[in-house]
């Protein structure tokens, strides 16, 4: 049960060793840099440290208290990050699939809205553009 | 009081700076934008659409009529885009 916020990249295979022992599921979601126009250079994460290393644990055992899961864990980058590198992950154990993933599907929505990251892409321009939260993010959360 | 305000992303960006110290009566955080956008045009422009702004009173997640009694840190972004 981790959260953990970093600007090193991480793998997402080594993140699972020893993860959740004795659980009768994980799941595991790993989120990648994206270029929708292939005219990006780089994505920039910015955070706000201190309330940023709060909120994921608080979120965490939120989750682990609503779906009782059995271990969680939250990595999340920083800095600057190339197209295709891992910008995060989230890892749910559970008892039972369905607990671990809806735990995990929640996590991401919170993650989305109300973690303090900011993105801000970087085009092979130069040009620096920040990310706007888009409206289904937040919608999503009231599913929950 | 004495509270120190952070900023990030673009609001950090058009205040110039990513955080300062400053001494306020300001009872909610509605009149701390008051203050702070009373202060330059770059605070002012920072602060125009205030749809466009959230904040954290020691680093909770907060609304803009939170009260501000006993706190230290009062932080402002625009909504959050992680994951």
């Amino acid at each position: 049960m981790s959260a953990r916020v970093q600007t090193a990249p991480f793998d997402p295979a080594a993140e699972l060793a020893g993860f959740g022992a004795g659980a009768g599921a994980i799941v595991t979601f790993t989120g990648l840099v994206r270029d929708d126009t292939g005219a990006m250079a780089a994505l920039e994460i910015e955070h706000y440290p201190g309330m940023t290393e709060r909120a994921l644990s608080d979120y965490g055992a939120e989750a682990a208290g609503r779906f009782d899961l059995t271990d969680w864990r939250i990595v999340h980058r920083h800095g600057r990050l190339a197209v295709g590198e891992p910008i995060m992950m989230v890892a749910t154990a559970a008892r039972h699939r369905q607990a671990a993933f809806q735990a995990a599907d929640y996590l991401m929505d919170w993650l989305k809205s109300r973690a303090p990251f900011w993105k801000r892409e970087i085009g092979q321009d130069g040009i620096a553009r920040w990310v706007d939260a888009k409206a289904g993010d937040e919608a999503a959360l009231s599913r929950w | 009081m004495t509270l120190d305000v952070l900023y990030f992303a673009w609001l950090r960006e058009r205040i110039g700076q990513p955080r300062e110290r400053i001494d306020t009566d300001a009872a909610t955080v509605r009149d701390l934008i008051a203050d702070l956008a009373a202060r330059d045009d770059w605070h002012a422009a920072a602060f125009a659409d205030l749809a466009a702004v959230r904040c954290a009173v020691d680093q909770q997640l907060a609304d803009l009529d939170a009260p501000l009694s006993g706190a230290r840190e009062v932080a402002f972004f625009p909504p959050m885009t992680g994951g």
